[in-house]
């Protein structure tokens, strides 16, 4: 943070346009009261605990198993969402059908619908007498009140995240590219794999990204659905909201850490591989 | 290949973007579609290569109909304005592309892949280069990369739209001299789109002349240019000045002057558009018979003067081209008395409207420096 | 004069030329060679349908039908409850105070940002994006941590007698937070569309900052400008795992609408809980209408890239 506001103070900008000081002062403030102080207050606190206080908590299986339930479930609803996302943007991009336009606005719905409306909704569709659930119980398929109606929440909350960042790709997309391998022999198939997939890859591995982080966090549409069974089906946010009703301050900051480095070195890391990915192939997504 | 081309029509929604096409093109030949935008060549091109399916008509490959054959078993070579690389792979990948996506026997072994890679890369002079990406790469090096990739598939003809129009000016000229060479060397047949006729001049062994979804003429480079058919050829392949003229019998009243008719231009008697490039407009003694007219500039451009002079009767503006060497280009002024004569022209009846003399078959409104030049003719 | 046909060249030589074919067409049958066979394109679009009707319409549907249950009679009275009707109070009062804070930081940041050049710039678009990928839960708790009673501040809180947890104030800060860079992504990439051109233009015209930004920038943005708004909005009022660390669930009093379908979904009053929840998706709804309203109507002064 200091170095942002250092930095704005000793390189005053060359602009005619008004405003550059109270607009950066007042951005800076808000920011540094809402979100940097209070972070920092986090990090003070991890630092307290030390690695080996940061490990005691962590280590615990049941702290261990949540962390594995909001991560691995979270990487499988990615993964559900990078498969069904693509196909989706691909259907609204390239074909017509009824009821498009109403399609494509409910896409939206997991950024519009709070998160509490949708785990109660999810749940009671998903339970043994839920409408989906209903059909689901006879083949011995349980989804509430399990691991599975993690993942299903957490797709839930993960698809527009996916969808959003490739649709917009693939409407840029060169027809002449797909063209140009049609006249070189390629079938669609090899088309579709061989020149779309590589052109939206990084626009799928942001989507993936986001989707991920956001399901790893995710606590209100997944609690209802999950059962917070303890060593199964508990997920690490609610883990930090028991120890904090515990008092346990020291054990929630743990968790939190924990997640917070997990999330954002995940995230660095695909930062850095699109960033890559742009040097080698110009400007090209 | 030879490909034969038979009454074509293509439309996109309303708009009619071939009307009736037929043209023959033999094995081995350069051939430039010149026209304005919107004319229909890229169409054409595009129907050729499969990627646009015509309403009607019919395209032949050595006399057989490509119509039930997709776009890819066509084996066209189709060389994209922009070139349309894949960014993702590398030069030699992209090369390699057309004989990689083969399947069963008659996907070549990765070594021979190689060899005619690295063959192909030589040939468009790219050595060295196949590990680089698109990105890596100037307009010139990804031209001439995506004519490799072309080539690769030993295409039956090679398609190119527009084929310079993305690189500037003197990259330009290189790479024109360059693909005609490629093109006696490896002798395919290839068709180009341009929209610039001194590239199609240059370059074509025949020109195909295209306005608004009709072919106005086929020709050699000094047929198009020394026998225009058309108005609208004689005015798209290069500088014109259209005055009003009418025949009676042998004459030909231009300007309130007789001139007379070669013996072997009989026309019909009539109001006509008399079409005179600026270089062949003779000055002449004032004795001999022409057109008076008063100089209004003089513009000398290296070894060209160019006159703009106010023809006597009408006031009408014509342009006149002479080499600085020519004596009557001499210490020109404007104010001068000068006496110009046709020396070879074109007579096309007149047409009912002036705005459309220059052009008879273009839509005003489609291209409105058109319009603007039929007033100044 | 004589025009040559180099002079006038009608198209730019990038121009593809019009007698290319009209922009892309979605499924444009007629281009065989990049069109997939029709029994293709219909699987692949049935399987999309479907998949977005079990996981996002099915969910919608059922809150109102689960809402409805019992009859509109029973929904009202769930409506009308007491605690019910204090906890929407709440949240109307939560969403009051953050978004237009959250307003004020999002045009503040946009122009800032889009309008200027300074070092940093990149970090401090980064920062207002961290409640993207921070857990709503660890938002909460960072608050916890400052103003709990072994937080930091906590003490001094206490003695000069602020109620800030467990208290209104807490849960309109945790609110701010989780929605603060939903105005300033909207804004962001629309201005840096727009550039700096119409407001150099105004200001050399003698107009003031003030006034620049008025008639010149904000009738620019106006439209994602409401759309920001709205969708703060809906995300303010629909907060859950932030609010929840922070509010300390007292009935009648620290509970918000999501907080409030929490309890009564735990105490079994199934199409109570729907009922609240029917009122926060029915908010959605409307945010959603309103979007893609704005999208069709105004589709070009909308951020082409956004994401949330």
């Amino acid at each position: 943070m200091t170095t942002v506001s250092k930095a704005g103070r000793r390189k005053p900008p060359r602009s005619v346009i008004p405003g550059f000081g109270i607009t950066l002062g007042f951005t800076l403030a808000y920011l540094s009261l809402i979100v940097l102080i209070p972070l920092a207050g986090v990090f003070f606190k991890s630092a307290g605990l030390g690695w080996e206080g940061i490990w005691h908590v962590v280590s615990s299986p049941r702290v261990l198993a949540a962390l594995k339930l909001s991560f691995g479930a979270a990487l499988i609803a990615a993964l559900i969402n990078a498969v069904f996302g693509p196909l989706v943007a691909w259907v609204f991009v390239r074909y017509r059908f009824p009821g498009k336009r109403f399609f494509d606005a409910v896409i939206d719905l997991p950024f519009a619908l709070p998160t509490a409306v949708a785990g109660i909704a999810l749940t009671a569709l998903y339970s043994a007498n839920g409408w989906v659930g209903q059909f689901l119980e006879p083949l011995g398929i349980k989804v509430a009140f399990t691991p599975v109606g993690v993942i299903v929440a957490m797709t839930f909350i993960g698809l527009p995240f996916v969808v959003r960042t490739v649709q917009p790709v693939l409407e840029e997309a060169e027809k002449e590219l797909e063209e140009a391998a049609a006249t070189l022999g390629a079938s669609r198939w090899q088309t579709i794999s061989q020149v779309i997939l590589p052109t939206v890859l990084p626009a799928l591995l942001t989507g993936f990204a986001l989707a991920f982080a956001r399901a790893v966090g995710e606590y209100g549409s997944v609690i209802f659905i999950a059962g917070n069974l303890p060593m199964v089906s508990e997920i690490a946010p609610l883990l930090i909201i028991i120890k904090l009703e515990e008092f346990d301050y020291a054990g929630a900051t743990a968790i939190a850490a924990t997640m917070l480095v997990l999330s954002f070195s995940l995230l660095l890391m695909i930062n850095g591989l699109q960033a890559w990915a742009r040097r080698r192939h110009g400007h090209g997504r | 290949m030879d490909i034969q081309i038979r009454e074509i029509h293509k439309g996109f929604g309303n708009f009619p973007a071939l009307r009736g096409v037929n043209l023959d093109i033999h094995s081995g030949e350069l051939i430039a579609l010149l026209g304005p935008s919107g004319s229909g060549k890229t169409t054409l091109l595009r129907t050729i290569a499969g990627l646009e399916l015509p309403d009607a008509g019919q395209i032949l490959f050595g006399g057989t109909d490509t119509a039930p054959l997709p776009v890819r078993e066509r084996r066209v070579g189709f060389v994209f304005q922009h070139y349309a690389l894949f960014k993702h792979k590398t030069v030699q990948d992209n090369v390699a592309f057309g004989l990689r996506v083969r399947k069963g026997p008659d996907r070549p072994s990765e070594s021979v892949i190689r060899q005619r890679v690295l063959e192909l890369l030589d040939l468009v002079q790219l050595s060295g280069l196949e590990k680089r990406y698109p990105a890596q790469l100037s307009g010139g090096q990804r031209q001439r990369v995506a004519l490799a990739r072309a080539l690769a598939i030993e295409p039956r003809v090679l398609l190119l739209d527009e084929p310079f129009g993305a690189l500037d000016a003197k990259v330009r000229k290189d790479l024109r001299r360059w693909l005609r060479e490629l093109h006696d060397k490896t002798g395919y047949t290839t068709i180009f789109v341009t929209h610039d006729q001194e590239e199609a001049l240059e370059l074509a062994d025949r020109v195909v002349v295209m306005n608004r979804g009709r072919i106005e003429q086929v020709g050699t480079t000094s047929e198009v240019y020394e026998q225009p058919a058309t108005p609208f050829v004689f005015d798209f392949l290069g500088s014109v000045n259209v005055l009003a003229g009418e025949v009676q019998g042998r004459h030909l009243r231009i300007d309130g002057t007789e001139l007379t008719l070669d013996t072997d231009r009989e026309h019909p008697a009539g109001a006509v558009d008399v079409y005179v490039r600026p270089h062949d407009l003779r000055l002449v003694e004032d004795s001999s018979p022409g057109l008076g007219a008063a100089v209004r500039s003089v513009q000398r451009t290296g070894a060209v003067v160019r006159l703009t002079a106010e023809l006597d009767h009408s006031g009408e503006t014509v342009e006149v081209e002479l080499s600085h060497l020519d004596p009557f280009a001499l210490n020109r002024r404007g104010g001068d008395r000068i006496r110009v004569l046709p020396a070879v022209y074109g007579l096309f009846p007149r047409a009912p409207h002036a705005a459309l003399r220059t052009l008879p078959d273009v839509d005003p409104k489609s291209v409105p420096e058109h319009r603007e030049r039929g007033r100044l003719g | 004069m004589a025009a040559s046909a180099n002079e006038v060249r009608p198209t730019p030589p990038t121009d593809a030329g019009s007698s290319a074919p009209p922009p892309f067409e979605p499924l444009m049958q007629r281009n065989a060679a990049i069109t997939e066979p029709g029994w293709v394109r219909w699987t692949l679009t049935g399987v999309a349908v479907v998949f977005l009707s079990l996981f996002l319409l099915l969910p919608l549907v059922s809150v109102f039908t689960e809402a409805l249950r019992n009859g509109v009679g029973a929904y009202l009275s769930a409506i009308a409850e007491p605690d019910t009707l204090s906890s929407i109070r709440l949240t109307l009062i939560a969403a009051a105070i953050a978004v237009p804070l959250n307003l004020l930081l999002g045009v503040s940041a946009a122009w800032a940002i889009t309008k200027f050049e300074f070092r940093g710039k990149s970090v401090l678009i980064s920062l207002i994006d961290l409640p993207f990928s921070v857990s709503p839960v660890v938002s909460g708790l960072i608050y916890v941590l400052i103003f709990g009673r072994q937080g930091y501040l906590g003490p001094w809180v206490a003695d000069h007698d602020i109620k800030i947890l467990f208290a209104v104030p807490g849960i309109v800060l945790a609110t701010i937070f989780v929605t603060f860079p939903f105005i300033a992504r909207e804004l962001i990439p629309l201005m840096q569309e727009q550039g700096t051109e119409s407001e150099q233009a105004a200001l050399s015209l003698g107009a003031s900052g003030w006034q620049t930004f008025w008639h010149v920038t904000l009738p620019n943005i106006k439209w994602g400008l409401l759309y920001g708004v709205l969708l703060c909005n809906a995300r303010a009022m629909g907060e859950f795992g932030a609010v929840s660390v922070v509010s300390g669930h007292i009935r009648g009093q620290t509970n918000t609408m999501p907080l409030q379908i929490e309890i009564l979904y735990n105490e079994y009053s199934f199409s109570a809980a729907f009922a609240v929840a029917s009122l926060l998706a029915g908010l959605a709804l409307v945010t959603l209408g309103v979007k893609s309203l704005l999208e069709w109507r105004y589709g070009d002064e909308l951020a082409a890239s956004r994401r949330h």
